[in-house]
């Protein structure tokens, strides 16, 4: 057996982290994120593992709704990346009271997160659906800007629910679907008869979310985005 | 997804030039140690639960057997070099317990007459002694797996006779002829260059010492063959990243366990070293071999 082949790392690879995997391994990464996610909620990779390797439907429905809609598709040719490099911190904060750039990075702060922390896709084997993934998760801060829920769970859940409707993901719908469980019934009495109606019909009523070319209208009211975008104000 | 099996043959075992293999990667001597540090500083938290997943508790039972095999009396020093996480070395000293505990009872139940006085002194002056002065030394490269081993021995209470050492199986910090046996469990693999680690191994063993080394091996049997290989290379990684939220290390691990020298291969090497009596045992079907070799 002296074959002379040495394979490469890289072979294989479309985009950097990419880790090609074949029907067997994704569908067991599938199964195993997904109870890894309900066991231990702080393994977010898992939770984003299990939104890559169950998306092969909803990506593609995704990345057409976007090809379709003409701010959607400037976005998929232009590949924006919010990160804190790529934005101006200084001039958000400068933005007037209620604009989307200001809110987004009073949230930031409120909560104490960074746009970086959001995990580089590894699993999906597209690359133009990679960025849409990508693209999904960056976005997310900016979901819970327009719907103004905070990072606690409940806010999380809330979020969730809108992802759900907006997306189909099926991570999402999960998430949305198991993460009330370790809510108090208090929240959940709140969760069920105002918060999660609420944002069902925003997300039903809204257009994609992903259509929305956020870098370029800091300066726009978020009541005005919101009003613009289909998202009903929150409770 | 198909995988070449196997690898070029002049890559496997020795550095060939300024190539080497790290995994199914063509790297350099550097760059190969430096990622394989790497990888262990990043399992080593996660190194005992990846292994009982990975191989279904199995891996207890071969080190079990290499314990067994080994047969140590009270009075034998070892030396388990990437030993890390203390797994052999646990075992080591349970067993020389158990022997020790056994010619115990036997010295008392040979002195039928004793008065309790005496009784109680016996048992006195060996309490302190339960190894019977045996010791076991584990020497790692990798800080990070010296530190989960310290911990488990902290928190199963192994203290006595043990002592944890950092250093490089290519070149050990210890003096000639100094150990009655040295295993490599697992560790081997891992070494740039093997037949230093083996001129090391021999060189710190006493006249009449044992080599012992498990690693994973080749197996010959097609049909397990290709079923060793779906389970390598589609589940393990995943595994991985489940629970170590790390696909890259156990892709590696797997890959190295291909490029390793199989069971004659690394017979051979270790008669270069200058061991006698060099022979081989198979576990379940050549998954895993132990190999043994004397200083004489």
């Amino acid at each position: 057996d002296e074959e002379e082949v040495e394979e490469e790392e890289g072979w294989h690879q479309l985009y950097p982290g990419h880790i090609p995997t074949s029907p067997l391994p994704q569908a067991l990464l599938a199964a195993g994120s997904a109870v890894m996610a309900l066991y231990d909620p702080y393994r977010h990779d898992m939770v984003a593992v299990l939104g890559e390797t169950t998306g092969c439907l909803a990506l593609p429905n995704l990345r057409d709704k976007m090809k379709h809609h003409p701010e959607g598709y400037r976005i998929l040719q232009e590949r924006p990346r919010i990160r804190l490099s790529t934005l101006d911190m200084s001039r958000l904060q400068g933005l007037p009271d209620g604009s989307l750039g200001r809110e987004y990075v009073r949230f930031l702060e409120d909560n104490k997160v960074s746009p970086d922390t959001r995990m580089p896709p590894k699993f999906v084997d597209d690359e133009e659906l990679a960025y849409v993934i990508q693209r999904y998760r960056e976005v997310h801060d900016l979901m819970h800007t327009l719907l103004g829920m905070p990072t606690n769970m409940l806010g999380e859940v809330v979020v969730k629910w809108f992802e759900a409707v907006q997306t189909g993901l099926p991570m999402c719908v999960l998430g949305a679907a198991f993460g009330p469980v370790r809510l108090s019934t208090r929240k959940l009495q709140v969760l069920a008869t105002e918060l999660v109606p609420w944002a069902i019909r925003s997300g039903l009523n809204a257009s994609c979310v992903l259509n929305v070319y956020y870098e370029q209208r800091w300066e726009q009211p978020v009541e005005s985005l919101r009003e613009e975008i289909g998202i009903f104000p929150p409770p | 997804l198909s995988r070449v099996r196997g690898a070029p043959r002049a890559l496997r075992g020795l550095a060939a030039g300024p190539g080497m293999h790290f995994g199914f990667q063509s790297v350099t001597e550097e760059e190969r140690r430096e990622k394989i540090y790497q990888v262990f500083e990043s399992v080593a938290k996660k190194y005992d639960v990846m292994n009982d997943s990975m191989t279904l508790g199995i891996h207890r039972v071969w080190k079990d057997i290499l314990v067994h095999k080994m047969n140590p009396c009270p009075g034998t020093l070892l030396l388990d070099v990437a030993g890390g996480t203390g797994d052999i070395a646990f075992r080591f000293i349970n067993y020389v317990r158990s022997i020790r505990e056994r010619q115990l009872q036997r010295k008392l139940k040979q002195h039928q007459n004793l008065s309790w006085q005496e009784i109680f002194e016996n048992y006195q002056e060996d309490r302190f002694n339960s190894l019977g002065d045996s010791q076991v030394v584990v020497c790692d490269i990798n800080r990070e797996m010296l530190k989960v081993g310290k911990q488990k021995a902290q928190h199963l209470g192994y203290s006595e006779g043990l002592s944890w050492v950092l250093g490089n199986a290519e070149e050990l910090p210890f003096d000639d002829d100094k150990f009655d046996v040295y295993t490599i469990a697992f560790g081997i693999r891992n070494v740039t260059r093997i037949d230093l680690a083996l001129q090391e191994a021999y060189r710190v063993l006493k006249p009449g010492g044992r080599f012992l080394c498990l690693e994973f091996s080749h197996v010959s049997n097609p049909l397990l063959s290709r079923l060793y290989d779906l389970y390598s290379f589609q589940v393990i990684p995943v595994l991985g990243e489940v629970i170590a939220g790390d696909w890259k290390s156990y892709q590696y691990l797997v890959e190295s366990i291909r490029q390793f020298p199989p069971q004659e291969e690394l017979k051979a090497m270790i008669e270069d070293a200058g061991f006698f009596k060099v022979d081989y045992e198979n576990l379940n079907f050549g998954i895993v071999a132990i190999h043994s070799g004397f200083k004489l």
